[in-house]
C-alpha cells in the first residue's frame, strides 16, 4: 500500500464536509415575534371581481401575450410558459368566488432547495426569483414545487422557466408589483409579511360574517410570501388540501445531514476491515494488486 | 462475433500509440452479426432524434408536460441504469474491502460495466437539460446549489465516474503496455475503491431522495421518508443481478477469451452471488413491508394501483427471491438466471413506479413515453453495448492480464 492513511481519510472527509457542508436553508430573518420578515402580498378574494387587469398588466410587464380566456366557474385555467398568473372563478356556498394563481414566494421554497446551481432564489426581499444565465434546465425545481408554478418552454431550443417573480426588478428600485399596483378592486395588497399577516388577521377579526378564519399562505408548506384570505374554506377554492404545514425542504434535510457523516465515518471503517481482512490473507498469494 | 481470436499483447513498446491506437480502431471480426443489423439503424435513427431536440426543443421529441417534467430518460436511463450499475460498487467490496478472492475474476468486467453505464445512462442527463451549456455551472463553484440533492447526486456522478476509471486503469495500461503506468494505477486502486463505494452509498440513495420533496405527486404506496434507503438496498441486488445476466452472455459472446479457469469457477460465482441477492432481497422485502405498515396504507392495496404494488412487491421481489434460493439449493444455473432476469424486471417497475407510473397517478392525462423517448434510450443502450464490446475486444478485461504483468510480482 503506497498512501498515507491519515492524510488519505483527511482528505476523504474534507471532500466530503466541503461538498455537502449542511447549508443555509431555514436561514430566514425573523423578528422577535417568530414572523418573518419581507415582501410579500395579500390577496382578498372578496374583493377580487375577476377583471383580469393583473393578468394583462402581467403579460405585458414580462412580455409575454395577452391572457386567454376569462374566468368561468367549472373551467380551471391553469397557469403556463404564457401566463404567469391567472384568475378563476369557483361556485360556493356564498356565490362566485374569484382566485388568482401565481408562484406563492414560499418562506423557503421548495424550488430553490432543489436547484442545483442557485437558479431559482429566493432574494432577501422576498421574491423568488429565476436567473437564467445559472439555469441548466434540470426541471427538478418543476418536481419538487408543491404548487406546480415554474413552467418550462418546451418548445425553445435556448428555454426559460416561468414563473411569477413578484416584479423582483421593480421592487430592487423601489417599486411594487405590476398586479398589487394596477387592481382597481384593491384586491391585492403589497408589503412586508408582517404587515401583511396584521392586516388579514384586522380584516378578518372586524368584519367575522365576511371572512372564514384562516389565511391560506400562513402556515401552508412552511408559510407563503403570497397570501390568501377569503369567504368560504380553501377547499372549496381548489386549494389542494394534502399540503403539509412543514416547509418542503425540511423533507430531504435529513437526507442531506447525514452526507457528511458518511463521509467522515465510513471510509476508515471500509479502510479497517480492509486491514484486517488483508492480514488474515497475507499468506496467500496476493493476487488483488 | 464468436470468430474474434483472443489477441496477444506482444506488440512492442517502440511502436508509437498513436499508430497502436489508429489500428486498435478499427472495426474486429464480422459486421453483419445480428445485434448489429438491429443496434445501427436504432443509433442513427436516435443520433437524428437528439439533433432534433436540440434544435426544436425537448418537447418536439418527448411527452413531458409541465405536470410532469421527467420521463423516461431520467426515470428509466437515469434512475434505473445507474440502479443496475450497482454492481461495481458491491463487487469491489466484497474483493478488494473484504478480500473475497473468488469474484476477482468477474471484478474488472463489472467495472467496466459500471464506468460505461455511468458515463452514459448518467450522460443521458445531458440530453434531458433544457440549457445544457449551463451544466457546469454547479462544477466549477460559480453556483453552489448546496441544499440540492441533485447537486449531490451530479457530483457524485462525475466523482464516482472518476474513480471507477481508476479502478479499470490498470487494464488500460496493461493494453497499451504501459508499465510503470500500470505500477502507478493499480497502487490507486484501494483509495478509489475506498472512495467509490462511499459515494455509490450516498448516491444510489441520493436518487431516491431527489423525489423526497415531491410528497404530494407520488402515490403513497410509493413515497415515503425511507425512498433512500430502499433505493440503496435494492441496488444492492439489481446490481449483482446484472452482472449475473451480463455474465451469462458475455461468456458465450467472448468464449474465446476467458480461460479455462475461469470458465469453471463461473457456475460457482453465480451461485454464491444467488445467495447474495436472496439476502438482499429479503432484508429489501422486510424493510418494504415495515414501511407499509407504517404507513397505514391498507385501504389503498384494494385499489388499481394497491394491485400493482402487491405484484410488485409479490412477483417481482418474493417471487425471484424464493427462485435464488431454490436455486442455490438445487444448485441450478438457469434458476438463478431466471432469477436475475425477474429481479432486473422488477428494479425496473419499481424505480418507474416511484419516477413515472406512480408520480402523477392522480392526473386526468397520464403521460406514456413517445417513441422517439423510447428510440433515444436504446440509443443510449446500444451505444454503451458498442463501446463496452470494443473495449473487452481489446483489452485485458475477461482474458488474463498479458504475462509481463505476473512476470513483474
Ligand atoms: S410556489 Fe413553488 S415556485 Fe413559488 S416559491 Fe413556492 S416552491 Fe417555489
Ligand atoms: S430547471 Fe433551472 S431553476 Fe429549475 S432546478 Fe433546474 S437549474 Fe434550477
Amino acid at each position: 500500500m503506497s498512501f498515507d492513511r491519515r492524510n488519505f481519510i483527511k482528505t476523504l472527509g474534507v471532500a466530503g464536509i466541503t461538498l455537502m457542508a449542511a447549508d443555509t436553508f431555514g436561514t430566514i430573518k425573523k423578528d422577535n415575534k417568530g414572523n418573518v420578515e419581507f415582501y410579500g402580498m395579500l390577496y382578498d378574494s372578496t374583493r377580487c371581481v375577476g377583471c383580469q387587469t393583473c393578468e394583462t398588466v402581467c403579460a405585458e410587464s414580462h412580455g409575454l401575450p395577452a391572457p386567454v380566456g376569462v374566468p368561468k366557474s367549472g373551467v380551471i385555467r391553469k397557469t403556463d410558459e404564457l401566463h404567469r398568473t391567472v384568475v378563476n372563478s369557483f361556485k360556493t356556498s356564498k356565490g362566485d368566488v374569484f382566485i388568482k394563481t401565481q408562484c406563492m414566494h414560499c418562506n423557503e421554497p421548495a424550488c430553490g432547495a432543489a436547484c442545483l446551481t442557485k437558479a431559482m432564489y429566493k432574494t432577501k426581499e422576498g421574491p423568488v426569483i429565476w436567473r437564467g444565465e445559472k439555469c441548466m434546465g434540470c426541471r427538478y425545481c418543476m418536481v419538487s414545487c408543491p404548487f406546480d408554478i415554474p413552467k418550462f418552454e418546451y418548445h425553445s431550443s435556448n428555454p426559460k422557466i416561468q414563473k411569477c417573480t413578484m416584479c423582483n426588478e421593480k421592487i430592487e428600485k423601489g417599486g411594487i408589483p405590476a398586479c398589487a399596483e394596477n387592481c382597481p378592486a384593491e384586491a391585492i395588497k403589497f408589503g412586508t409579511r408582517r404587515e401583511l399577516l396584521a392586516e388579514a388577521r384586522k380584516r378578518i377579526v372586524q368584519n367575522p360574517g365576511t371572512y372564514v378564519d384562516e389565511i391560506y399562505g400562513d402556515q401552508t408548506a412552511g408559510g407563503t410570501g403570497f397570501m390568501y384570505i377569503s369567504p368560504v374554506p380553501f377547499k372549496e377554492l381548489g386549494f389542494s388540501t394534502k399540503l403539509q404545514n412543514k416547509s418542503y425542504p425540511e423533507l430531504s434535510k435529513g437526507f442531506l445531514y447525514s452526507v457528511p457523516s458518511v463521509f467522515v465515518l465510513l471510509p476508515p471503517l471500509l479502510l479497517g476491515i480492509y486491514e484486517a481482512t488483508k492480514k488474515n490473507n497475507s499468506k496467500e498469494s496476493d493476487e488483488n494488486e | 462475433m464468436n470468430n474474434i481470436i483472443s489477441q496477444k499483447s506482444n506488440f512492442k513498446g517502440s511502436e508509437s500509440t498513436f499508430k497502436f491506437i489508429l489500428k486498435e480502431l478499427k472495426p474486429r471480426g464480422k459486421f453483419l452479426t445480428p445485434f448489429n443489423i438491429i443496434s445501427v439503424p436504432v443509433i442513427v435513427l436516435g443520433v437524428i432524434i437528439i439533433v432534433f431536440r436540440f434544435i426544436n426543443g425537448i418537447g418536439s421529441v418527448t411527452n413531458l408536460s409541465q405536470e410532469v417534467p421527467w420521463g423516461l430518460w431520467i426515470g428509466f436511463d437515469v434512475v434505473t441504469g445507474v440502479a443496475f450499475a450497482g454492481g461495481a460498487y458491491v463487487l469491489t467490496f466484497m474483493v478488494y474491502i473484504l478480500n473475497v478472492k473468488k469474484y476477482h475474476s468477474i471484478v474488472r468486467i463489472t467495472v467496466l460495466n459500471g464506468f460505461l453505464a455511468y458515463v452514459f445512462y448518467a450522460g443521458a442527463l445531458l440530453l434531458d437539460l433544457g440549457r445544457p451549456w449551463n451544466v457546469i455551472n454547479p462544477i466549477i463553484g460559480n453556483s453552489f446549489g448546496t441544499s440540492s440533492v441533485l447537486f449531490l447526486v451530479a457530483w457524485h456522478f462525475l466523482l464516482y465516474m472518476i474513480a471507477e476509471l481508476i479502478e479499470f486503469s490498470p487494464a488500460i495500461a496493461e493494453w497499451l503496455g504501459a508499465k510503470r503506468a500500470r505500477k502507478i494505477l493499480s497502487g490507486m486502486t484501494i483509495a478509489a475503491v475506498i472512495f467509490g463505494i462511499t459515494l455509490s452509498t450516498l448516491h444510489q440513495s441520493g436518487l431516491g431522495a431527489l423525489y423526497l420533496m415531491a410528497k404530494d405527486k407520488i402515490h403513497p404506496l410509493w413515497y415515503s421518508e425511507f425512498i433512500p434507503i430502499l433505493f440503496l438496498v435494492s441496488s444492492i441486488f439489481a446490481g449483482l443481478s446484472m452482472v449475473i445476466f451480463e455474465g451469462s452472455i458475455s461468456h458465450k459472446v467472448f468464449f474465446n477469451q476467458i480461460s479455462e479457469k475461469n470458465h469453471k469457477a463461473q457456475n460457482g460465482i453465480v451461485l454464491s452471488l444467488a445467495k447474495i441477492c436472496a439476502g438482499a432481497m429479503f432484508a429489501y422485502f422486510f424493510m418494504q413491508l415495515l414501511v407499509f405498515i407504517h404507513g397505514k396504507h391498507w385501504d389503498l392495496l384494494n385499489t388499481p394501483m394497491g394491485y400493482w404494488f402487491l405484484i410488485e412487491m409479490l412477483g417481482f421481489v418474493v417471487f425471484p427471491m424464493l427462485l435464488f434460493v431454490y436455486s442455490y439449493k438445487r444448485n441450478n444455473i438457469f434458476t438463478v438466471k431466471l432469477a436475475a432476469i425477474i429481479t432486473m424486471i422488477g428494479i425496473i417497475i419499481n424505480r418507474l413506479n416511484v419516477t413515472v407510473i406512480g408520480f402523477r397517478w392522480d392526473a386526468p392525462i397520464h403521460y406514456f413515453p413517445s417513441w422517439m423517448e423510447f428510440v433515444v434510450t436504446l440509443t443510449v443502450i446500444f451505444t454503451e453495448i458498442w463501446i463496452f464490446r470494443w473495449v473487452v475486444n481489446r483489452m485485458p478485461v475477461l482474458r488474463e492480464s498479458p504475462d509481463w504483468v505476473k512476470d513483474e510480482k
